[in-house]
């Protein structure tokens, strides 16, 4: 097939074979940190120690995991949904090496304790360059593809994938604005309050835009594919989106409660916060709405189970963020494990399974086969993974209620109830419950990796060639009649 | 209001706030008007060959859920803080509310610590209650440094030993907790060469009886007498006006090793406790000094309560 008539699927293959060997990183890193905070004795020098390997983890799952995914599922819906073949496939490869590369500079530059600091944000300021340019080019390359589409609508995917691309890019770009003091040391070029403002503007846009929209637009196409159903509604798509990447932009003060920030701004990230739970359950309600006709699938098709367990998860840790910013409940979940356990359930539950699901879909189609080596160790791995999810998050919730309740504690003579290390002591047998829930996940994407594997082995990597738009099917058989 | 150094950015964000909420409730109407055809033709929308859309109405609910928030956001705006420098109906603000809860708990405990703050330290040391109040302050404010049985930890001295840097009077050790202390020693490495602080450190582990080079430590002993002697006294049993740690016992701040001694001598060391006049308030930290001085007096908790 020539490159003008075939889909580019070599960076798509590249990515998602990136995303599941990242998954097993990111997730043995989370993993060893979860049996460090049980174990402190596994803190083996500087390098290996928890508050080295912690950003490694955020970082390996969420940039290098996550958004590994969301360069696979991005380039391949943006093609297919489009009916043409990349922009540049050039550009695209740039897009994959130089991602791969700041992976990796990731990995060697955070256990040697080169960081910036902020949470979400740690790369020093050449990765943070390289990041931009990467980023740029991605741009590029979706927004070419789409402005060289053959059809005359924009699939609703793409919008989401679209404002992902283009709000991480204002988001890194302003939050990383630093002065370099020598080639591994900056300092961020906002002070105080301003600086803690800027960071939670980016780290809860990190959580909106990277880890909502573009998993969303991940959701949009391959949950309509899976169930063979049309999308629920055109015009809730249209209400949730706007409402969506409008009200997430102010949300972020909600992470500043009771502190320096100004009392107005808290109260804004609050309320902007609340209004974000009715555009936020409009795309768990879309997707899942799409199933409606097609229930039967998900009781014998794992790949449904994945993506709609994870649109479950994503309903409730989007009630339960809107909830939390309430500063009432702030004041009782700030600081504690309930915040680690929310971050999970989104991350394990909504990121972590509509990735697999995705991933699952997307294997088969790019090594020329019509599923996966092995059906039965897809629902292994849903099972393993849910119960994995629910141990974990119930783990840091009772973890995380506990442990509000005891700092807040106080005597009948006015002084504190416990002391800090009683909290932790009381927290100990959770974090036990923890890591094996974490274990558990781990191991599924073990069993993931293994069947990607077979599959890859049996298969050979195909392409598709691009099809005439329906669009065009339909006015040919229209001046046919 | 002082977050603004012009009135023009209270504007602009109470103006940018309402019309955004407003607009969300704009859209959500805009788009849930009008009866829609349950059809995927008639989006007339075909994607990668089989991927198309309904067009199915919003779920009533889920628009009611929408609206209560944006009505809820309007009215919370109305009584708190939110729209630039206006200050709400209610006047709320977290200082305030800071100030009330401190105020309050003021109110309810402040006549039991006023009760012992009349009272002689040796005697508040004595009374089991108030060893119960010390002791939550203890974990709370000094076990992070001191250790939960106050026993230290390098750098960090032993309050049960009955060795004190500045003196174990009951009065002295409220002073400390209030204003805290700085024990400064200087560095002596430019001044004493490698060389010469290893023989300093020689001669200062002879003085506690420890294992020393006999050559080392004489020639030491010169250098103390020179450099040491101002703060550690002639002989070395320290200077509690100075908190210049006695030189002589068997009890060590940073660690009796050469090695470390030499880093002590060569870099100095500088110990920091901080004050907690402001923070705890001083009725507290009466209790907490009674608590602390009790620690070495295990006697008192024989005492007869008076």
């Amino acid at each position: 097939m020539s490159a003008q008539t075939a889909y580019n699927y070599t960076v798509v293959r590249q990515f998602s074979i990136m995303t599941i060997v990242w998954g097993v990183v990111g997730m043995l890193v989370g993993v060893i940190i979860a049996a460090q905070l049980l174990w402190p004795e596994l803190n083996f020098g500087p390098w290996l120690s928890y508050g080295r390997l912690r950003p490694l983890h955020t970082n390996a799952v969420i940039f290098a995991f996550g958004g590994s995914a969301l360069f696979a599922s991005s380039y391949y819906v943006v093609q297919r949904t489009c009916h043409v073949r990349l922009f540049s496939d050039g550009l695209a490869a740039v897009t994959f090496w130089g991602w791969q590369a700041v992976i990796v500079l990731a990995a060697i530059t955070l256990p040697l304790g080169i960081t910036s600091g902020k949470e979400y944000a740690e790369l020093e300021w050449p990765i943070d360059i390289l990041i931009a340019v990467v980023w740029v080019s991605y741009a590029i390359v979706f927004f070419g593809t789409v402005f060289k589409r053959k059809t005359p609508h924009l699939y609703v995917a793409n919008w989401f994938f679209g404002a992902f691309i283009l709000t991480v890019a204002i988001l890194h770009i302003v939050n990383s604005a630093a002065l370099p003091v020598s080639f591994w040391k900056s300092y961020s070029a906002y002070a105080g309050v301003q600086d803690a403002m800027v960071q939670w503007w980016y780290g809860h846009n990190a959580v909106g835009f990277f880890l909502t929209a573009g998993f969303l637009g991940m959701m949009y196409y391959f949950i309509p594919k899976q169930a063979g159903r049309p999308v629920y509604s055109y015009r809730l798509s249209v209400v949730h989106f706007w409402a969506l990447i409008f009200t997430y932009m102010w949300a972020g003060p909600h992470h500043l409660h009771y502190t320096a920030l100004p009392d107005w701004a808290q109260s804004l990230g609050m309320l902007f916060s609340l209004v974000l739970l009715a555009p936020s359950w409009g795309g768990m309600i879309n997707g899942i709405m799409t199933l409606s006709g097609a229930w039967h699938k998900l009781r014998t098709d794992p790949i449904l189970k994945f993506l709609v367990v994870s649109l479950s998860f994503y309903g409730m840790s989007t009630f339960e963020g809107p909830m939390m910013s309430i500063k009432t409940v702030n004041a009782l979940s700030h600081y504690t494990d309930w915040t680690i356990g929310h971050v999970h359930s989104g991350a394990l539950g909504w990121v972590g399974l509509v990735s697999m699901g995705t991933m699952y879909y997307l294997i088969p189609r790019l090594f020329g086969r019509v599923e996966m080596w092995s059906v039965r160790l897809i629902t292994l791995h849903f099972w393993v993974a849910t119960v994995g999810i629910v141990l974990y998050i119930a783990a840091m919730w009772i973890a995380g209620v506990m442990q509000g309740l005891m700092w807040r504690a106080v005597s009948a003579d006015g002084t504190l109830t416990y002391s800090f290390v009683e909290s932790v002591k009381a927290t100990y047998p959770f974090y036990a419950i923890r890591l094996l829930g974490g274990l558990l996940y781990f191991v599924g994407m073990l069993i993931m990796a293994w069947n990607v594997f077979k599959t890859a082995a049996v298969g050979k990597a195909a392409d598709a060639p691009i099809p005439m738009p329906a669009i065009a099917h339909a006015a040919a058989n229209a001046s046919a009649n | 209001m002082s977050d603004f150094n012009n009135s023009f950015w209270s504007y602009y964000i109470g103006i940018i706030t309402v019309a955004g909420i407003i607009a969300c409730g704009v859209l959500l109407k805009s788009m849930s008007r009008g009866k829609v055809a349950n059809d995927p033709e008639k989006t007339g929308h075909v994607w990668d060959e089989d991927l198309a859309e309904y067009n199915n109405p919003l779920p009533r609910w889920w628009i009611w859920l929408f609206y209560i928030t944006i009505v809820f956001s309007l009215v919370y705006l109305w009584f708190y803080p939110g729209l630039g420098s206006y200050a709400g109906a209610w006047n709320w603000t977290s200082t305030g509310q800071y100030q009330e809860e401190m105020k309050a708990a003021e109110d309810t405990y402040g006549p039991l610590y006023q009760k012992y703050a009349a009272q002689d330290l040796v005697q508040v040391a004595a009374d089991p209650e108030a060893r119960a109040i010390g002791q939550k302050l203890f974990v709370n404010n000094c076990a992070q440094c001191h250790a939960s049985d106050a026993a230290g930890s390098r750098g960090f001295p032993n309050l049960t030993d009955g060795d004190w840097l500045y003196g174990g009077e009951p009065e002295i050790i409220k002073t400390s907790i209030l204003n805290g202390r700085n024990g400064v020693m200087p560095p002596f490495g430019p001044a004493l060469g490698g060389d010469g602080a290893k023989d300093t450190a020689n001669y200062v582990r002879s003085l506690s009886g420890l294992t020393s080079d006999s050559i080392r430590a004489s020639r030491g002993k010169a250098l103390f007498t020179q450099n040491c002697v101002a703060c550690h006294g002639a002989e070395g049993k320290g200077n509690p006006a100075l908190g210049a740690p006695n030189l002589t016992d068997k009890i060590w701040l940073y660690g009796s090793t050469e090695p470390v001694i030499v880093e002590t001598i060569v870099k100095g060391r500088n110990n920091v406790m901080p004050a907690h006049r402001d923070f705890l308030g001083e009725a507290r930290v009466h209790i907490l000094a009674a608590y602390v001085y009790g620690l070495s007096h295990p006697e008192l908790k024989q005492a007869p309560r008076k």
